[in-house]
């Protein structure tokens, strides 16, 4: 049995790869970025500058840092409608991020596409998609392509507990098992399906095992800790890029906000929210560890936070102040 | 008491077949569920076994005859202590001798004296004969030659060698790396050719039909279609889907629906639904070279029919082109896919009755050739259009809401549509044949806006 077929049975990973102090500093702030960006996005919402649907990942920051801290120049990302994090995760400039979200001609989609549907061949991130669950099958035909094209490269598909549930889901794992394509499958518990949790939507709620029947491994990782999720990725990246197949990694995490901007959250007690806000908190828990570890020094960490939010205040303005697309965009890019 | 042992059909759309082998003789004793022969039809090489107990008295139709008709009589059973050779021939025996074999026209192909006329050919150019099957499986052939990054992926695409045989050969000459069975999630397939196109690949899929896609339409709209404009022109699918699509024969409602009006109303798809095996092939390799993702429509009973193709190399047409089959003044026949077979035929009786129509097949519905059509209706002034889709909001329902728009003073009739019945597909063959469009309609149709009783 391998190391990544015993976790499916041990569940829970152990850190077995330490970041330095470099690296750690970076982990806390790009987990720092998002979620300043990300207040400053709910804000601008709550001021009508963004329209629609609007999912923030307040709370998720360790997953898409951990993770996209082992990816390499030839692998790929996707993910679903909660796809701020992972856009900047994969260097994608915030101000073109907060454009879209305005609807702004500066936007990645030229304010075509919104904060479902943004976009980036630069930085190998392919969406940004609306549709549950239909990210995965997509996910897949990235990794399909880059073994066809002999790449080397690593696809991280990214999905929700919600769309782990998805049929699309389980063609994927058969399809990716029997082709031994190089995908980690990162499935984001954040314990709610929009309003409803994972216990009441889901007859096995270990998402890591939901693989077995495929012989896909899978891990359960803790997803408010950002060197485990860096660990338990480099692994299954490594795994995939040995050419072994795919791979799960289940994230246990928590969004503070709600599903979307729209979403009152009554299914859930304020009290249980903010126990994870106190307890949990993968960016205040790095915080301390950088403190204790004599890595940083409270004020160097105040220091990184004031650097952020010059960053994101820069991106607000810059999205506020772009023009709107030229009326003549409604019709191009429709066809090539 | 002998018994006739008759061709069988072994397809819902088979007609006649080839008696590729015996695999008894004369003289020979069998049971029920013996092994009497194999048969060859449009799609695959069948065995066909024995239903009656008694022993093979005479064999009527020689191994390796071609065009055997279904229903005729191949051989003849009987009974125990009955003398082999004295079974007589039945008298329909010599309808399907060897001899009858030359007849292998494609069932029902229409017999037109139509040219058909490409101004882009050069002059003198030969043509060959070849099914629109064949003309399929040429044109991946020669694009996955051209191009490594082309591969074909879909249920029993390979090994199979395609469910209507349309991928014949391939696996052989590319490999499994290129010719890929998949597993029946179409949903699952349909989605990872769309990210395999996104990340550098020109995936062709093909769906067993395409009543089956309705399992993968959100992957075709939603990933595929909408991608290049969601994300400002950044990213796209070079995707091609294609398939057999409508109505076969009595295969009842869920397999026998045309999706053309579905799929031609989705900005950012292509959509092609050729007839013609010059226009199959040439469209086919463009669908493939083009950067969009293309829905490709193809007619299962279309497959086995014949047409010239030009002998050229790399014969590729434009999409969004219609194509005027056959000039004429009184008025105007617009079909796409298996029905222009109906209005060529059409078009014969009517000559008949001193009716002269223009002929136009689409060819793509996406981009849709409406200039062609207004041009046309501009000559004749009236117009019928042929679909076996439902009518409404139909192909002929978006070509009438254009002709009105943008033709209206020149018409002398309403425009007109010939459609499917609005119903599901029955599968009792009356019934079918009902719910159908027919030449009669066409006929009756074309008199109708010519104001001809």
């Amino acid at each position: 049995m391998s190391e990544a077929q015993k976790a499916v049975v041990t569940g829970v990973s152990s850190a077995v790869a330490t970041p330095n102090s470099v690296s750690l500093k970076t982990f806390y702030s790009d987990m720092l970025l998002i979620r300043r960006f990300e207040e400053r996005a709910g804000q601008l919402y709550g001021m009508g500058l963004i329209g629609g649907f609007c999912h923030l990942y307040i709370g998720q920051e360790a997953v898409v840092v951990g993770m996209q801290a082992n990816v390499g120049p030839n692998d790929q990302v996707i993910t679903a409608y909660r796809d701020h994090g992972h856009m900047l995760a994969c260097g994608m400039d915030p101000k073109g991020v907060m454009a879209e979200l305005t609807g702004r001609s500066t936007g990645y989609s030229k304010g075509k596409g919104g904060s479902m549907h943004m976009f980036s061949s630069e930085k190998h991130f392919f969406g940004g998609h609306g549709i549950v669950g239909a990210q995965i099958p997509l996910g897949t035909g990235l990794a399909f392509a880059d073994k066809y094209r002999g790449t080397g490269g690593v696809t991280l598909t990214y999905l929700g507990d919600g769309a782990a549930n998805q049929g699309q889901v389980y063609e994927s794992f058969n399809m990716a098992q029997l082709w031994k394509l190089p995908v980690v499958y990162i499935i984001e518990n954040n314990q709610y399906a929009m309003g409803t949790s994972v216990n009441r939507s889901s007859a096995q709620p270990q998402f890591y095992k939901r693989g077995a029947s495929f012989n896909i491994p899978g891990e359960e990782v803790d997803g408010m800790d950002v060197e485990a999720v860096h660990a338990a990725g480099r692994k299954a990246i490594e795994w995939c890029r040995s050419g072994n197949g795919p791979m799960i990694l289940e994230m246990k995490t928590y969004r503070y906000r709600g599903h979307s901007m729209s979403d009152p959250a009554k299914y859930r007690t304020r009290e249980e929210v903010q126990t994870m806000r106190e307890k949990r908190d993968p960016i205040e828990h790095l915080g301390q560890k950088l403190v204790s570890r004599g890595i940083a020094t409270e004020d160097e960490l105040k220091a990184i936070d004031k650097d952020i939010r010059l960053v994101v205040n820069t991106a607000a303005e810059f999205a506020i102040e772009s023009p709107e697309p030229d009326l003549a965009e409604l019709f191009t890019d429709v066809i090539a | 008491m002998s018994t006739q042992i008759l061709m069988p059909a072994l397809s819902p759309t088979m007609e006649e077949g080839k008696l590729a082998k015996w695999l008894v003789k004369e003289g020979d004793a069998v049971k029920s569920g013996d092994i009497l022969a194999e048969i060859e039809t449009d799609k695959a090489t069948m065995e066909f076994e024995a239903v009656d107990e008694g022993r093979i008295g005479k064999i009527l139709v020689a191994e390796g005859t071609e065009g055997v008709k279904v229903n005729s009589p191949i051989a003849v059973l009987v009974g125990d202590g009955e003398d082999a050779g004295a079974a007589a021939a039945p008298k329909a025996a010599p309808a399907a001798a060897p001899a009858a074999a030359k007849a292998v026209e494609a069932p029902a192909a229409p017999v037109t004296s139509i040219k058909l006329e490409d101004p882009s050919l050069p002059e003198g150019t030969e043509f060959v004969t070849m099914t629109v099957r064949e003309a399929l499986r040429d044109a991946m052939a020669e694009e996955m030659r051209r191009d490594e990054t082309v591969f074909l992926m879909g249920e029993e695409v390979a090994q199979y060698q395609g469910a209507y045989k349309v991928s014949q050969g391939l696996l052989e000459e590319f490999g499994d790396k290129r010719v890929i069975d998949t597993p029946i999630t179409e949903q699952g397939f349909a989605g990872l050719g769309v990210g395999a196109a996104f990340n550098g690949l020109k995936p062709i899929v093909e769906f067993m039909t395409w009543n089956f896609a309705m399992q993968a339409i959100d992957q075709i709209i939603n990933s595929a279609a909408k991608t290049r404009y969601m994300s400002g022109g950044q990213m796209h699918s070079p995707i091609v889907f294609r398939g057999p699509n409508g109505a076969a024969a009595r295969v009842g409602a869920q397999h026998s629906q045309d999706y053309s009006a579905w799929y031609a109303s989705v900005p950012g798809l292509k959509v092609i639904a050729p007839y013609f095996a010059a226009d199959a092939k040439a469209l086919l390799k463009a669908a493939i070279r083009d950067p969009n993702p293309v829905v490709f429509l193809e007619n299962e009973i279309v497959y086995g029919r014949s047409f010239p193709v030009p002998k050229i190399d790399d014969y590729v047409l434009p999409i969004g082109k219609a194509r005027v089959v056959k000039p004429g003044k009184d008025a105007t026949l617009v079909a796409y896919s298996i029905c222009v077979g109906m209005i060529l035929e059409a078009a014969e009786v009517l000559a008949k009755e001193g009716i002269d129509v223009e002929l136009i097949d689409l060819r793509s519905l996406r981009p849709l050739d409406t200039d062609t059509v207004i041009e046309s209706v501009k000559k004749t002034n009236r117009i019928v259009t042929v679909e076996q889709g439902w009518p409404i909001c139909s192909i002929g329902s978006e070509i009438a809401s254009q002709v009105i728009e943008k033709a209206f003073d020149w018409l002398d009739a309403p425009p007109t549509k010939v459609t499917g019945k609005d119903v599901p597909m029955p599968y009792a063959a009356n019934l079918e044949k009902l719910a159908l469009p027919t030449v009669e309609d066409v006929v009756a149709a074309v008199k109708a806006v010519c104001y001809r009783a």
